[in-house]
C-alpha cells in the first residue's frame, strides 16, 4: 500500500508523509480502535480480575458476529445491502452440524468445504436475483431470508446436529500465548486469507468502483452484473463462515436465524462503511463488533441492567451515525 | 405505442398487450386484486368449502394490524425511508397497556403509550430529518432503545402485570356477526383517512413530493425535516395501535409481540406498488398487499405444509411479485 502512495505522479514523497495519508485515510479504523483499547483499560480497571478467560470469552462470542459484519461489509461497499444474513448463517449452520452428526474428523473436512461452497452459491442467487430482477437490493434479501430460513428448517426442525470435534477446538482455547484466543486469530486468518487478496484484486477495485459509482464504473468498463453477483457471493461464502463459526461453537446447528442480520447492518455502520456504498472496509466493522459486545459486558460488571445495555447499544448507534453525518455536514459547509 | 399516445381521447384501442401493460402499470391495484382474487380461488380449490364469510371474518383480523403496520412502510417508503421500528413500538405500546390496566387504568394506558410511542417516533423523525442518518439505521437504532426500554420496564412491573384489557380483545379479537371484526372500526376510518391525506392534502403530495426528488422540493420551499419529523411521529403512533390491536388479536402482552411483522409489512408495501426508492405508491395497495399475505398464508397453512415450505414458498412468491411488478412499471 505504501509502495503505491510513494510513488504518485512519480515524485518520491517522504515515508511519513505515507504515513499520514494512510492514517488519513484510515482515520475512522484508528479512532475505533482507540476507543476500543480505552474500553478494555475501563474495563480492566472496573474489573481487576479481567483477564485471560475475559478475552477468550470475548473473543468467542465476537466471532459469528464479526464475521457477519465482514459479510455485510463486502456488500454494502459494492453499493447493495443483505437481510438474508441471519438466515444464510442458520441454513449453512443447521448443514454443517447435520452432516457432520456421527462421522469421521475427515468427512467433516469434506463438509466444511461442501458448505463453503453452498454459501457461495446462495449468496450468488441472492446477487443473481438482484441483478436480473431489478428489484432493489432490500427487498430481494428480504424476501430471500425467508426462504433460506425456510430452508433451514427443511434440513433440521428443532436445533441438533453436532459439530466436529476438531471444528470446536479450532475456536476454543488458545494458541502460543494463552493472551492469544484460537477464535481471534481464526477470524485473523481468514480476513488476511479471503479478504485482502479479494481487496487488492481487480475484482477488489470493481467492489468500491460499482459501489461509489455504477454508471461511472460501467463506463469504464466494469461488468456491474458480474461484479454484483460476486460481491453478493463472497457475502455468502462469509456467512457460511459465520455459520460454521456458531456451529462451532455452540456445538450444535439451530435453524432458527439469530439477531445477526441487523447487528451486522448496525456494525458496518459503526466500523466507517457508507450505506451509500464504495466506502469503508472490513477492519472497522470487526472492532465495532467487539466494542459492542465489550461494552455488553462492562454493563455487567457494573451491575446494570442488561437490558439497558441493549439501550446503550442503540444509542451508540444512533449517536455515532448522528455525529458522523454532523462532521459530514460540517465539512459540505466548509 | 404512439399511435396510442395520439389518441388519448379517442376511444382507446382494448386487446393489445400495450394498452394492458398500461393498464397495469398505471392501475396496479387491479392486477393484486386479480392475484388476491386468484388466491382465493385457490384457496377454495385446494379445500373446497373453506371460504365463507366466517373465513373472510378470520383473514380481516389478522389483515388489519398487518394493513395498519404496512401503513407505516408505506408513509415512511414514499419518502424514501423505511420504518423497522414499527415491531418495537407496536409490541412496547401494547405491553406498556397491559402493564397499566391494573394500575392507572386502560385509558390513562392507552395514553401513556400513546405519548412513548409519539416521542420514540419524534426522535426517529429528527434523527433522520435533521441529521440525515440514514432511515435503515435511524430506526434500527431506535428499536434496540424500545426493546431494551421495554425490557427494562417489564422487570419493573413483573409483580403488577394486569393482562391484555378486555376493551383491546374486544377490538382486536371480537367481531359483529362473527364476521365483521371490530378492528375495522379502527382501521376503516384510519385508512380512508390516509388515502385522503395522501391524495388530496398538501403534506400528502409533500411525502410523494421529497421522496421523488429531495433538491426539487426543497427548491420549491418545502421544509423537509418538518415533514419528516411529523412522518416518524405518525408512523409510531399508527404502529401503536398495530400494537393495541394485536395485544387485543392474542392476548398476549409481550415485548417481542410485533416483532414477526416487522418484515411482512415491508412485504406487503412492496407487493402493494409502493417503490423502497420514493416517490411512488399509496396505500390502496398496500391494503391489498396486506390481504394478499393473509390469504397466502392462510392458503399455505391450510395445504398442510410445514412452517419450512411455507416460508420459501412466501419468500419466493415476494420476489416473483416484486419482479414482475418493476418490469412492468419499468416499461415506460
Amino acid at each position: 500500500m505504501s509502495a503505491a502512495t510513494d510513488t504518485v505522479g512519480g515524485v518520491r514523497s517522504r515515508p511519513a508523509d505515507a504515513v499520514a495519508a494512510w492514517a488519513r485515510r484510515n482515520s475512522w479504523t484508528i479512532g475505533l480502535l482507540a476507543f476500543l483499547i480505552l474500553l478494555l483499560v475501563f474495563t480492566k480497571v472496573i474489573q481487576p480480575r479481567y483477564g485471560v478467560p475475559g478475552i477468550q470469552g470475548l473473543a468467542i462470542s465476537v466471532l459469528p458476529l464479526a464475521l457477519a459484519a465482514v459479510a455485510q461489509a463486502i456488500v454494502v461497499i459494492s453499493g447493495g445491502i443483505d437481510l438474508s444474513i441471519g438466515s444464510m448463517m442458520a441454513l449453512t449452520s443447521v448443514v454443517a452440524a447435520a452432516l457432520m452428526e456421527g462421522q469421521s474428523g475427515e468427512f467433516a473436512v469434506a463438509v466444511v468445504v461442501g458448505v463453503l461452497l453452498l454459501g457461495l452459491v446462495v449468496g450468488a442467487v441472492n446477487g443473481g436475483l438482484v441483478v436480473v430482477t431489478r428489484v432493489p437490493d432490500i427487498v430481494v434479501t428480504l424476501a430471500m431470508s425467508f426462504v433460506w430460513a425456510g430452508c433451514a428448517l427443511l434440513v433440521l426442525k428443532t436445533p441438533g446436529g453436532r459439530a466436529a470435534d476438531w471444528l470446536k477446538d479450532l475456536i476454543a482455547g488458545s494458541l502460543g500465548s494463552e493472551w492469544f484466543p484460537r477464535a481471534a486469530i481464526a477470524l485473523v486468518v481468514i480476513v488476511a486469507v479471503i479478504w485482502i487478496p479479494l481487496r487488492r484484486s481487480r475484482l477488489g477495485l470493481s467492489l468500491y468502483a460499482i459501489g461509489s459509482n455504477q454508471l461511472a464504473a460501467f463506463r469504464s468498463g466494469v461488468s456491474v452484473g458480474r461484479t454484483k453477483i460476486l460481491a453478493y457471493a463472497f457475502t455468502g461464502l462469509f456467512s457460511a463462515i459465520a455459520g460454521l463459526s456458531l456451529a462451532a461453537s455452540t456445538g450444535i446447528g439451530t435453524p432458527v436465524p439469530g439477531p445477526y442480520t441487523l447487528m451486522s447492518v448496525a456494525a458496518v455502520v459503526l466500523g466507517g462503511v457508507s450505506l451509500a456504498g464504495g466506502r469503508g472496509g472490513v477492519f472497522g466493522p470487526i472492532i465495532a463488533v467487539v466494542i459492542l459486545q465489550l461494552i455488553r459486558t462492562d454493563m455487567t460488571f457494573l451491575n446494570v441492567n442488561t437490558n439497558l445495555a441493549t439501550v446503550a447499544q442503540g444509542f451508540i448507534l444512533i449517536g455515532v451515525v448522528m455525529g458522523g453525518s454532523l462532521i459530514q455536514m460540517r465539512r459540505a459547509r466548509a | 405505442m404512439t399511435e396510442a399516445t395520439h389518441t388519448d381521447r379517442a376511444p382507446k384501442p382494448w386487446l393489445t398487450v400495450a394498452a394492458w401493460r398500461r393498464l397495469i402499470r398505471d392501475r396496479p391495484i387491479i392486477s393484486l386484486i386479480g392475484l388476491l382474487a386468484v388466491l382465493v380461488v385457490a384457496s377454495e380449490l385446494a379445500r373446497p368449502g373453506i371460504v365463507s364469510p366466517e373465513w373472510a371474518g378470520v383473514i380481516l383480523r389478522t389483515a388489519v394490524p398487518l394493513a395498519i403496520l404496512a401503513g407505516c412502510q408505506t408513509l415512511t417508503m414514499l419518502t424514501g425511508g423505511i420504518d423497522l421500528s414499527v415491531g418495537a413500538v407496536a409490541s412496547m405500546s401494547g405491553f406498556v397497556v397491559a402493564t397499566l390496566v391494573s394500575g392507572p387504568g386502560t385509558p390513562a394506558g392507552i395514553v401513556i403509550a400513546l405519548v412513548a410511542a409519539a416521542l420514540a417516533g419524534f426522535l426517529t423523525g429528527i434523527g433522520v430529518g435533521v441529521f440525515r442518518v440514514h432511515p435503515l439505521i435511524m430506526t434500527l437504532g431506535m428499536s434496540l432503545v424500545v426493546l431494551g426500554l421495554a425490557n427494562a420496564w417489564q422487570l419493573q412491573m413483573v409483580q403488577t402485570g394486569g393482562g391484555t384489557p378486555d376493551v383491546l380483545r374486544w377490538l382486536g379479537s371480537g367481531s359483529f356477526l362473527g364476521i365483521l371484526p371490530h378492528s375495522l372500526l379502527v382501521f376503516v376510518p384510519l385508512a380512508a383517512l390516509i388515502l385522503l391525506a395522501l391524495r388530496r392534502t398538501g403534506y400528502g403530495r409533500l411525502l410523494y413530493a421529497i421522496g421523488d426528488n429531495p433538491i426539487a422540493a426543497r427548491l420549491s420551499g418545502a421544509r423537509a425535516w418538518q415533514v419528516l419529523v411529523v412522518l416518524y411521529v405518525i408512523s409510531a403512533l399508527m404502529a401503536a395501535v398495530a400494537g393495541f390491536l394485536l395485544s387485543g388479536l392474542t392476548n398476549v402482552a409481550s415485548v417481542t409481540l410485533a416483532d414477526s411483522y416487522v418484515l411482512p409489512s415491508v412485504a406487503a408495501a412492496v407487493i402493494g406498488g409502493t417503490s423502497i426508492m420514493g416517490g411512488r405508491g399509496g396505500y390502496g395497495g398496500t391494503i391489498v398487499g396486506a390481504l394478499i399475505l393473509a390469504v397466502l398464508s392462510s392458503l399455505l397453512s391450510s395445504l398442510g405444509y410445514p412452517e419450512a415450505v411455507r416460508q420459501i414458498l412466501f419468500g419466493s412468491i415476494i420476489v416473483a411479485v416484486a419482479a414482475a411488478y418493476t418490469r412492468i412499471t419499468s416499461e415506460s
